[in-house]
């Protein structure tokens, strides 16, 4: 008797874990996003989810009249979990590139900064070069095209790679790092803060559109050609009537939208 | 003469005819069986529709880089905590009651808590303490993750080694203790030459256990940033997104634990074979 | 130092009722984990004592393999692997029908299986020390297979299997750790976030590790009871 009551126990779980059929209907869109990357996605010690990102998100969901549920996934398996449909596109500060295009598609972009390289005060290091960099330790947060470039640009320098930019940063405040790369507006939003207060800007690096890419862009499935449409669609409205701008705004001194 | 006996007939009992018919087990045996080849060539499927030279070049020389560090790792700490397992071991038998409360807390802390909360803790942990570490001149040491998964991976193998050192020389006889000083000899002959050979037949089997053990606790490190085969195999996977590291490492890692484990075995079989097995 | 004890204050300033909350899913995936993994580890058991050779064999690949992966990599595994391995299977009978497998099944059926294969061990060498005797003997009463199973065998398998599963009752809980690597809120997790934000690592750390000894405690307290409670019956020295 009890083995049955098991058995129906593991069908019972199992069920759980299914969603239920969705229509092709866009009326409710689940968006993944990452909650650890301030100033664009950050998630709050009261659990709300703030950022640019976010939003972005709610003014696009406003404007293509669909309802926006945020669901928040760790970096490393943000896009496997797009491909097993945990959620249904990804806004979390995501680069457009080739090698990720080659799983999942993009809209256009909706924002362009370079990356930068952040070290401690009182750093020995003056330029951002090969040899100047051979040897450091160098973080940088993993799945990145940040560590992409680090890997690509500074190759004999000794990188680590960390699951969160919030550990990069502890090590490089502890000084066990010489130095991390990240987007430069992420790293001068940190250094503005009392954590960031141990370190400074080396220099910001010109980007290459081959590791960078074209942008931050919206992940969405390769079948979804329709939402990634709409999304791409939204984002020229928003750019067009001001309310990119006013979100922009909010955040920072200059248009992230970039060229 | 019909009734002698032909003695060319040999008493043999009749043969034994066992059904060779599709019982219960042999049907589940048989699907069972059926599950692992069809899973095994899926997978073999799997890898080769996911072979791209691109896939192999860039990582290929990263994984064996990864398989390296994994052994690397597991032989260090093995060998620093058989070296700390002793003097531990010595405290949790000893007769002063002090010795035995610390290295029971110590032996109860490593045995009790993660793996994982340890690395984090000695990790992390030791950043929050780098001006202390600096001052005493050792902040180098916690600075690099590589000797901070070392330190804490000795730590937790001494913990246990200690135990299989404990169990295993406690369980040889009391009698030989007594022989040993009815005969004169002094504690350290005793305890090298008689007890120790003793005890480490038994604690052969724990001892290939807890190798093992290491092996698999190993994969922790990529958590804090060492780069063994798990921590190679996450950066592959974070930047293609293809299933297959995984699968390597499984390879990698299944290839070395089964060698070892049958490596120990043999030896096992050859330093105990003088003595008789009962049941099992 | 009091402020370091403040952050565990319960409500929005601390992080105290965070980690409550991380230890209830620490529990309860070890909790979840355990009936399915004493289950398979026992129908493993039969599978390696039965005379069929394939049985066996198939059986002891099962041990091999799950014994011989790190734990990580196994909850890798099923975490990714068995998602894109039950989509492929449900998309071929429902091609528009989405199966998601949360974080909370995938760690609990990872734990399990690892679980299971230990545990198999465990039940084996108990099975071997019930003399054959004890087969016979309910057999000689007209009890079938099934009921010399459940009624005689059984109970004296589950006192001598005790203290093994025991012991890997407590191997389960710290292996709960490990899901938070895939993102599940344990206790690990729980305190990592803790620890990042408020930059106070070895505390948050140290009252994780706290939290598990307390766990081991009140398990090996609940252990030693069960045992003396299987061990009622027999003769006391």
């Amino acid at each position: 008797m009890r083995l049955i009551m098991r058995i129906a126990a593991v069908a019972a779980i199992t069920l759980a874990a299914v969603s239920t059929v969705q229509a092709k209907e866009w009326t409710k869109v689940r968006i993944g996003t990452e909650g650890a990357y301030p100033p664009f996605n950050n998630l709050e010690s009261n659990g709300d989810l703030v950022g640019f990102d976010i939003d972005i998100a709610n003014a696009l969901c406003e404007e293509m009249k669909v309802e926006c549920v945020f669901v928040t996934q760790d970096w490393d398996g943000i896009i496997p979990g797009l491909l097993a449909d945990k959620f249904d596109a990804i806004i979390a500060s995501m680069s457009i590139t080739d090698e990720r295009k080659e799983k999942v598609d993009f809209s256009k972009k909706y924002y362009n900064t370079p990356p930068a390289i952040a070290v401690p005060k009182d750093s020995k290091l003056t330029e951002a070069s090969k040899e100047a960099l051979a040897g450091i330790q160098f973080g940088a947060q993993s799945s990145t095209t940040h560590s992409n470039y680090a890997e690509a640009y500074f190759g004999d320098s000794d990188l680590k790679l960390y699951p969160t930019p919030d550990e990069y940063k502890l090590d490089l405040a502890n000084g066990r790092l010489d130095a991390a790369i990240d987007d430069v507006v992420v790293l001068s939003d940190w250094l503005a803060t009392d954590d960031g207060a141990c370190c400074k800007i080396l220099t910001t690096l010109k980007t290459d559109p081959e590791i960078n890419g074209e942008g931050a862009g919206i992940a969405v499935r390769k079948e979804d050609t329709d939402l990634r449409d709409k999304l791409t669609e939204a984002i020229a409205t928003i750019r067009a009537n001001g309310k990119y701008k006013e979100i922009n705004d909010k955040y920072f001194e200059f248009d992230v939208y970039g060229e | 003469m019909n009734n002698v006996t032909d003695n060319s007939e040999v008493n043999v009992p009749p043969a034994v005819f066992r059904a060779r018919g599709w019982s219960g087990a042999r049907i589940l045996g048989y699907t069972a069986m059926g599950f692992w080849i069809a899973a095994a060539i899926g997978l073999g499927l799997f890898i080769v529709d996911s072979y791209s030279p691109a896939f192999t070049d860039r990582y290929a020389m990263k994984f064996l880089d990864g398989f390296v560090v994994t052994v690397k790792l597991v032989v260090i700490s093995l060998v620093i905590g058989a070296l700390l397992s002793l003097p531990i071991a010595g405290m949790r038998m000893s007769e002063n009651r002090i010795l035995r409360a610390i290295s029971f807390g110590y032996v109860y802390f490593f045995r009790g808590t993660p793996l994982i909360a340890q690395a984090f803790l000695v990790y992390y942990g030791a950043g929050s303490f780098r001006p202390f570490f600096q001052d005493i001149g050792l902040w180098w040491f916690f600075r690099d993750a590589w000797y901070c998964a070392i330190f804490a991976f000795s730590l937790n193998t001494a913990a246990y080694q200690a135990e299989i050192l404990r169990g295993s020389i406690e369980n040889v006889a009391k009698g030989q203790w007594e022989a040993c000083s009815s005969l004169g000899l002094p504690k350290y002959i005793t305890f090298f030459r008689i007890i120790l050979p003793q005890a480490m037949i038994v604690a052969l089997r724990p001892y290939g256990n807890e190798i093992i053990l290491m092996i698999k606790g190993s994969a922790i490190a990529s958590i804090i940033t060492v780069f063994d085969i798990m921590g190679e195999v996450r950066r592959a996977y974070s930047r293609s997104y293809d299933f297959q590291a995984y699968i390597w490492a499984a390879v990698m890692y299944l290839i070395m634990v089964e060698t070892l484990r049958r490596v120990w075995d043999r030896l096992e079989k050859r330093l105990t074979r003088h003595l008789v097995r009962t049941g099992s | 130092m009091e402020d370091l004890f403040a952050l565990l204050a319960f409500g929005d300033n601390g992080w105290g009722d965070q980690i409550a909350s991380g230890v209830l899913l620490t529990v309860s995936l070890a909790l979840a984990s355990l009936p399915f993994g004493l289950i398979i580890g026992f129908l493993l058991a039969l599978a390696k004592k039965s005379e069929e050779a394939s049985l066996r064999t198939a059986a002891n690949i099962y041990t091999t393999i799950f014994r011989g992966l790190p734990e990580l990599l196994t909850l890798f595994l099923v975490y990714y692997g068995g998602q894109i391995l039950v989509q492929q299977a449900v998309r071929f009978v429902f091609p528009d029908a989405r199966f998601e497998i949360n974080s909370f099944v995938a760690g609990m059926i990872a734990l399990s299986f690892v679980f299971a294969s230990y545990a198999s061990e465990a039940f084996l060498s108990a099975f071997r020390a019930i003399p054959a005797g004890q087969y016979e003997g309910g057999s000689a009463l007209g009890l079938n297979r099934l009921k010399v199973m459940q009624l005689v065998v059984l109970p004296q398998l589950i006192r001598l299997a005790l203290p093994a599963l025991g012991n890997l009752w407590l191997i389960l809980l710290k292996e709960t750790a490990l899901v938070s690597v895939i993102g599940l809120t344990d206790t690990m997790r729980q305190t990592g976030i803790a620890a990042r934000v408020t930059k106070e690592p070895f505390f948050f750390f140290s009252i994780a590790c706290l939290i598990y000894l307390v766990l081991a405690l009140i398990s090996s307290i609940g252990l030693n009871k069960i045992e003396a409670w299987t061990r009622r019956g027999e003769v006391r020295s």
